[in-house]
This record gives C-alpha cells, structure tokens and sequence, in this order.
C-alpha cells in the first residue's frame, strides 16, 4: 500500500533525479521513488535493522547517525533532492541539519508530526500532558521525539534560516488532504509536508 | 559428493562445503611486477566451491588478509579439526552462498601455502627463493588474480570480496580492472595504511630481521627457522587485532596458577595465550611470507597515482560497493572505511555502508555477528547475475566437477 503522504513527496520528485533520504528507515520510501520516479538513490540510517532491510531491498544505504553532520558525507550539490521524512523532530540539531541538506540539494522535502494538530493542543491545553497518539505514541520520557513543533514553529525558523517554502501539504492521521485542512492547517494537520530551498 | 563430504554432512555441518581439494594453475607467461623484475613463470594455488552456471556469471573472488591461504572453507580432511579462515561466511546457505555461487579463493603470490613464493624454487638459481622473491604488491596480486580469472575461463565476477588486506585488494580491483566485476565488497579494510600501522608492521619485521636465526632470510640455508622473531611478529600483530575489550573479557588479569609468581614465566592468561598463538604460527607460516605481506600492506595506496586524491583514483570504477566496519576494530577503525565510502559517493558510485557493532576488534570480520552476516547475506541475495562481465574469454581449463 502507497501511503498518500508518499503520493505527495513522489509528485514532488522529479523523474530520473538523485534523491537523498536522510533517516530513511527499511527504505520503503526510496524502494517507491525509485518504482514509480526512476530516481537514483541514497539513504542514510542509523538503525541496524531498517539498514539490513534497506540492503535486503538492493538500495544503497549508509548507516551513520544524523546528527553527526552529513557535510561531511556528501559533496555541495550532488543530490537533486533530499527527503526528511519524520526525523527532523528526533534530531539533536534540526536547525543544523536543514542548512546542511540545502548545501548537499538543491531542495528538501521535510515531513514531520505537528505540534499544533487539535488533539494535541487538547491533551496538552485541555487536559494537561504531554500528547499520546497515533502520530506520537511514545510517553515523553521515552520518545526519540525531542524537537516536536508545529507549522508555524517550522515556517519561522525557515525564514530566519533563510529558507524558501516552496510548497506545502497537510495531511491527518490517515495521511490525505482535505478542505478543512487547507482552511486551519496548523489545527487540523497532524503531519506536515514541506518542500524548500534556499533563498535566491 | 565423496563419502567423508557425506559423512560431514550427516555429522551436522549440512551448511559446510564438506571436504575440498586444492588445484593448481600454471602460468608461463612472465609477470611483470610494480618493483621492476618479473617472475617468469609461477604458480597459483586456489579452491572453488559451488557450481559454475552456464552463462559462467556467478564466480566471486574471495581475496585473503595477511595470513590467509587459499583454504577459505570447507575442510581438506575428514579429521581436519578446523574448517577454512571463512568457513562461517561462505557454504550451503550462508551469505557467500555456495549453493548460488562459484566461489574462488587463492593463495596469492608470495605465499607460502603452495603458490609461488620464498618457499619455491627459483628455476634461476635452483634453489629456494627465500629473500630474493621480489617484493610483491596489491596491484600485482590482482594483476595474477586476473590471470587465474582468466585460466579459469572467466571473463568477470559476480562479486570480488575479502577484510583487511583482502578488503584492499578488492579496492584495487575496481580501479584497475573496472570491467571485470560486478560487485565489491571491502570489509574491514582501510584506502591505505597509516603510519601507526606501518609502525606495527616496522617492529613485526625487526623482530624477524634481527632474530639471529634469520641469516638475511636464508635460514632454510641454516636448516633452521627464526622462530623467536616470527613469534613475536605473530603476537604484537594479535594484540592489534583484538580490542581492549575483547582482551579484557577473554582473559582479564586471570592468572594461570592462581597467585603471582614475582617472575617472568607464563603467569597471566593473556601471556600464555599469545605464546601459543606465537608459537603455532611458526610451525605454519614462513617468515620472508609475513615480510612480503606486510610489504604489501605498507604499499598500498591507490590513491597516490592521483596526487593522493581518492575520489580521482576511484574515477572509473564501474563495481556496486559494499562497505563494512566495525566499531571495535582500531587497526582497520570504522573512519578508514567512512574515507572510501566518502570518496565513492564523492565520485558518484553506488555504494552501501555498514558499521557492525562489536567488541571483536579487527578479528570480527572473521565473525558470526548476526547482523554483520544479514547485511553480507543481504547484499549477495540482491546481485543481479545478468550484470556480471561477459567478454570472449575461453576457458583454458575444465571447471567441470569443481568441489
């Protein structure tokens, strides 16, 4: 099954680029971009066994920890695109990392729960803890989610990185877009998709 | 299947290639070697197991480290204690599988396990080469790897594979022969030495060199052996290989009879255990071998014919990489490996690269780290046959029945 957030990234890629994911866990993304956009692709991941499973799936996979810098991995300009798909949140230096990735790529796709969906700011306003749900299942002591925001927490930090947005979508749990969503993204979103690039 | 293979098997090592048979290739025509002499005419000695297809597309070169041989798997004798160096990663079902691929695995130039080397007669003189066998290098291994490729009626390989100095060569063979293979696989390896491993290897062949049985490498001369040196070559290349780590949970301060003797006998674990590493390793391996071979580490550097740009020297390879390290390993450490991987992305190859957590040291690519063995299985399930080189070579000798 194609999740429909996966539909978006995928009409975002251009067919025949090279693509870049950082965090890319078993490589069910890239395995898609290379079906359906015939790209040429990288991903990087930490974890043992969505390495193996990337490797299993014949992709080419570098394990390394993303917070380590990727700079150092990969020349200025040598993907097309690189994908963040639900990692910048658990990153030690989400701001590092999206400067970095628009040195490596022209534009970055950057996917990411939001702070800001309804029920979150229910169980955090309303009821007062720390959200538990399907897009963030993990208690607050025990989550790799340590940089959690919400749409506009993101767009501003693009403008002080000086980061164009290029594109935006919105989608709810089940990962499709509706009217209401485009109308109150930052109440009704509960994952965001970001497409960027540098400021000219 | 012979009745001891058989016998193996019902003994429970159904995944082992059961009893193998070295061969032997003969080569007339001269070798000219990186230090500027040639051999004129020299022997290889390999192994094979599996099958070789039809279409001759699924041979892997399996390349040795610094002591290996050619006996990489299986066992030579039914009363053989112990299988070949890399019984746990090729057979029946394991990620080298056997049962999918043709597996070659020689013992290279130099050696001292049956292919030319000190040991062998220089048809010149009539006697032992003995320190007079040229300095052999990574390329000119490969130049002869090649050669064998070729008596064997290859035109490419599915995959050229080997750790440590084996993880070099298979480097070396994407850059100077791009179009014969495939896939490469580098583990445990390093684009060149650094200076502390070339001080290992330094203090290895002074303790060989000034043992004064060594007679400027004419001990056979002297019917006699340095073995003191080798020994020690052998214990300080042991110590290198395995990690603090590893040492301390082998042996820690054990000591052999309980209480400190205020001597220098044997007393803690770790001493007898490299004494009986030093000493067994006399009784197999020839000390103008281990020479060569830390020459040839000391070496390697491909890199160098491009103004030491890496990324240069890798312009033409044509190979799929895989690249594995392993966290523990500091004679081969995970951030040698990270540099090829860089300059191979850097030079736009396909490559993968995994860091195997481990405590083992430099031995675990030796290993059966179960995670080590999914990536390796993982990578050799996905290679695709049909892109193994295919040229006009004619077989010039029978693989037919090959163990």
């Amino acid at each position: 099954m194609i999740r429909p957030d996966w539909h978006i990234v995928g009409q975002w890629i251009t067919p025949k680029s090279r693509v870049l994911d950082l965090g890319c866990g078993d490589g069910a993304l890239l395995s898609h971009l290379i079906e359906r956009r015939q790209v040429s692709a990288v991903g990087l991941e930490l974890d043992d066994d969505k390495v193996a499973s990337g490797i299993e799936r014949g992709l080419n996979i570098i394990q390394e920890d993303l917070d380590s810098g990727i700079s150092d991995w990969f020349a200025p300009m040598s993907f097309d695109f690189v994908i963040v798909s639900q990692t910048i949140q658990a990153m030690r230096h989400p701001e590092r990392l999206l400067a970095d990735m628009l040195t490596i790529a022209r534009e970055g796709i950057v996917t990411f729960p939001n702070m800001g969906y309804w029920r979150n700011r229910v169980q955090l306003g309303l009821l007062g803890h720390m959200p538990i749900n399907r897009a963030l299942p993990n208690p607050w002591y025990n989550t790799p989610n340590i940089h959690l925001c919400t749409l506009s927490d993101f767009e501003s930090l693009c403008h002080e990185l000086g980061i164009q947005i290029l594109d935006r979508a919105v989608v709810d749990s089940a990962h499709r877009e509706s009217t209401l969503l485009r109308a109150l993204p930052n109440w009704f979103g509960e994952h965001a998709i970001y497409r960027i690039q540098r400021k000219a | 299947m012979s009745d001891a293979s058989e016998k193996l098997t019902q003994s429970g090592l159904s995944r082992s290639v059961g009893i193998v048979e070295p061969k032997t290739a003969r080569f007339s025509e001269p070798l000219a070697l990186d230090c500027g002499r040639s051999l004129p005419s020299y022997e290889l000695v390999y192994e094979t197991y599996g099958q070789l297809n039809a279409e001759r597309s699924n041979a892997v070169l399996i390349c040795h480290a610094l002591s290996g041989d050619h006996h990489a798997a299986g066992f030579h004798a039914e009363t053989d204690r112990k299988p070949g160096w890399w019984d746990s990663a090729i057979g029946p079902g394991k990620p080298i599988d056997t049962d999918r691929f043709f597996v070659v695995c020689l013992n290279n130039l130099g050696g001292c396990k049956g292919s030319t080397g000190p040991l062998s007669i220089d048809p010149v003189s009539g006697k032992p080469y003995g320190p007079d066998f040229p300095i052999v290098t990574v390329k000119d291994w490969v130049h002869s790897q090649y050669r064998l490729m070729q008596y064997l009626g290859l035109s490419g390989w599915a995959a050229v594979i080997g750790g440590s100095l084996g993880g070099m060569q298979v480097l070396q063979w994407s850059i100077t022969y791009p179009d014969a293979l495939a896939h490469a696989i580098v583990i445990a390896a390093a684009p060149r030495l650094s200076a502390q491993n070339i001080a290992f290897n330094e203090v290895a062949r002074q303790a060989i060199i000034t043992d004064p049985e060594f007679y400027g490498g004419r001990y056979a001369e002297h019917n006699t052996l340095p073995r003191r040196g080798l020994m020690l070559a052998r214990m300080l290349g042991h110590i290198t290989y395995l990690s603090d780590d590893a040492m301390r949970a082998k042996f820690g301060r054990e000591l052999r009879s309980g209480k400190v003797q205020y001597g220098f006998d044997v007393e803690f674990q770790v001493e007898s255990y490299l004494r009986y590493q030093g000493t067994s390793f006399v009784d197999r391996f020839d000390a103008n071998t281990y020479l060569l071979m830390t020459k040839a580490l000391d070496y390697f550097d491909p890199a160098q014919a491009s103004n030491d740009d890496l990324v240069a020297a890798l312009a033409e390879v044509k190979a799929h990489f895989l690249v594995v390290s392993f966290t523990s390993d500091w004679r081969f450490s995970p951030e040698r490996s990270r540099e090829i991987v860089r300059a191979l992305l850097a030079s736009g190859k396909q490559v993968s690269y995994a860091e195997i957590e481990s405590n083992h040291g430099h031995d675990a690519f030796l290993m059966t780290i179960p995670y080590y063995h999914r990536v390796l299985a993982g990578y050799m399930a996905n290679i695709d046959l049909a892109s193994t080189p295919r040229g006009a070579s004619s077989p010039v000798c029978s693989t037919e029945g090959a163990v």
